[in-house]
């Protein structure tokens, strides 16, 4: 379902062009879940804004269902991210002083989906997330990290997206409730969704099934388990 | 998706109160201190012009020239070259006079039982009624009978009753004694609401002839009313007392006139140009206050959208479109612009109100003023809240999220 060819993108600042990918290639099949690693700098977030619509490369292609995202403009994007792609991102990125139920319900703003529907949909992702029902009206300050990881999780999965993106979803977290969230990614790939892990911490890609290795802007290893 | 955004809108300017507060509250200073200037600015006007129209219509004021002896002037208005011959000539010679009243005027202490007071103690005819507008309210002014007969008769102010008799007294048919003669109280006249120097309510007018034989002991004039017979033959009726007058005194030479002759309508155009400084002085002070108003809504503003620029990032890329987050920020400013803007409106009329009732001017809330300071915060609400948003909005997610 995604397909991949021979991605570059440079960063021009100044007179100084940097390649953060230097031409990379792979395809991923729906119900996979795959990790991406790599040191800091060896174009891994690049990557994972271009899989997640809010880039676009310098050249080289990116199939998403079949149909090249690389060329649309800024609303064809935007729908995109809306209708196919969840994100879950390191600093979670919710909206202060807001209620855990109106972070969920975010993406729908503005789409023919009706009040209460809405609602139901939120309610069941957040419990699909593993989130406490009695915390749906906390704000969202007064959570702790684990609990705003699953309120982020439950956002990304409010419009049914094929696929899943998952920014460093762990680095803000202790090892103990990084465990719970990963179990929760592992749950949600056995129900079918696609997810995109990327991390730079060994531990936690090897709860994936297959380890992209990138390394200075290409692709060092591909394992699958 | 329209009840979103207003759910949005809503949502976002209730969330952070202070933040909408203190945006809301330069708009409203900004807005209510320049419609309160205004209005105090033009209460000012429309009262010294009123009481320009209060001393009579369509005046023509006759005044004396300077008194010089051994080449030092005594002033304008100080010789002694006005006489009673000069009224009549006044009044039987130039057809677009319709009434002439002169005066002797001087003050004098005045004193009636126990009671006493230094007041302007008018010597004329009863046609001053007509020039100056004066209408009696108790009793009657005195007749032409009474100043044939040099008869002993007053005529008093509203505020000369109140401090000789007691306010609102009926001193009809007392006596009252100016520099020791007694003169009998045959009327008072109705208040004219001035105030300050020369009130014309503080007057006590007696028989232009009693005054000459009793008190001045002369024949000249303080000054000479007239009235024209209407606003467009002001000028021609002076340009004739001019001519008359000139030819009486026998001088050739207008510029050596013993005499200065002032017509209400200058008058009206000098407390004008008075007056018209002192609203453009409120004005720039409101202008002023426009200004700080305008930069604190922007400072507010722009601070906002900066802030809020990691919460643009997110909305994009949770894959809200553009579009729809712009509207939101414009929602947004002109919610804050449109509300400060009603409460601005609201304070500066009742501060107005509240000038009217203290400061006794007569404030009027003028529509260009309320038009002036609102478009121009709403302006700067509506460029700074919308603007920068529509700038961060059209950044990639990416540099909006990562936006410190």
């Amino acid at each position: 379902m995604i397909e991949c060819q021979n991605l570059v993108k440079a960063y021009i600042n100044g007179d100084v062009e940097t390649q953060a990918l230097k031409g990379v290639s792979f395809k991923i099949d729906e119900g996979e879940f795959v990790a991406i690693i790599g040191p800091s700098g060896s174009g891994k977030s690049t990557l994972m804004h271009i899989l997640g619509a809010l880039d676009t490369p310098t050249s080289g292609k990116y199939f998403l269902d079949g149909s090249e995202v690389s060329s649309l403009d800024d609303d064809e994007l935007s729908d995109i991210r809306r209708n196919k792609i969840g994100f879950v991102f390191q600093s979670f990125n919710l909206l202060p002083r807001t209620t855990v139920l109106r972070n969920v319900m975010l993406p729908l703003l503005y789409s023919e989906t009706s009040e209460d529907e809405r609602n139901a949909r939120a309610l069941e992702c957040l419990k699909y997330a593993g989130m406490d029902e009695r915390r749906i009206n906390n704000l969202s300050n007064q959570l702790s990290g684990g609990q705003m990881q699953r309120v982020a999780i439950a956002r990304s999965l409010i419009n049914n997206p094929a696929i899943i993106l998952a920014d460093e979803p762990t680095g803000n977290l202790d090892t103990k409730t990084s465990h719970v969230v990963m179990k929760t990614f592992q749950d949600l790939n056995a129900k079918g969704h696609t997810i995109i892990l990327i991390t730079h911490e060994e531990e936690i890609a090897n709860f994936a099934k297959r380890v992209i290795l990138i390394r200075d802007g290409l692709i060092e290893s591909d394992k699958r388990k | 998706m329209l009840k979103d955004l207003l759910k949005e809108t809503l949502w976002s300017l209730t969330g952070n109160k202070i933040r909408s507060s203190l945006t809301m509250l330069g708009i409203v200073i900004g807005i209510a201190s320049v419609i309160a200037m205004v209005a105090i600015g033009q209460g000012a006007q429309n009262s010294i012009a009123s009481s320009i129209e209060s001393i009579g219509s369509n005046l023509i004021i006759i005044m004396p020239g300077a008194a010089s002896g051994s080449g030092i002037s005594q002033g304008r208005g100080s010789a002694e070259t006005l006489t009673m011959e000069d009224v009549s000539a006044i009044s039987t010679q130039v057809p677009d006079i319709k009434a002439v009243a002169p005066e002797v005027s001087r003050s004098y202490q005045l004193t009636a039982g126990g009671n006493n007071t230094k007041t302007q103690v008018v010597g004329t005819l009863p046609t001053y009624t007509e020039v100056r507008n004066i209408e009696v309210d108790l009793g009657s002014f005195f007749s032409e009978q009474q100043v044939q007969s040099s008869a002993k008769v007053a005529v008093l102010g509203p505020t000369a009753r109140d401090d000789l008799f007691g306010a609102d007294a009926n001193p009809v048919g007392q006596a009252v004694r100016v520099n020791g003669i007694s003169f009998n109280v045959v009327g008072v006249t109705a208040s004219k609401g001035g105030s300050g120097f020369n009130n014309p309510d503080d007057y006590v007018y007696i028989p232009i002839t009693t005054d000459q034989h009793y008190l001045s002991g002369n024949n000249y004039v303080s000054d000479i009313s007239a009235a024209a017979t209407s606003a467009d033959t002001i000028s021609a009726a002076q340009q004739e007392v001019t001519d008359l007058l000139l030819s009486r005194h026998k001088i050739t030479d207008p510029t050596q006139a013993d005499f200065s002759i002032l017509n209400q309508a200058d008058i009206i155009s000098t407390a004008s140009s008075v007056t018209g400084t002192f609203t453009i002085l409120l004005a720039s002070i409101a202008g002023i206050s426009l200004l700080v108003g305008g930069i604190g809504i922007m400072n507010m503003m722009l601070t906002t959208v900066t802030e809020r620029t990691r919460e643009i990032g997110l909305r994009k890329a949770v894959g809200i479109r553009k579009i729809y987050i712009n509207l939101q920020f414009l929602a947004e400013a002109v919610v804050l612009t449109f509300l400060g803007g009603f409460i601005g409106i609201i304070l500066g009329w009742l501060a107005s109100m509240l000038a009217s009732k203290f400061l006794s001017l007569n404030t009027s809330v003028s529509i260009s003023s309320v038009l002036l300071a609102f478009g121009v915060s709403a302006g700067i609400g509506i460029i700074f809240g919308f603007y920068p948003a529509r700038r961060a909005a059209a950044l990639s997610p990416i540099e909006a999220l990562r936006y410190e």
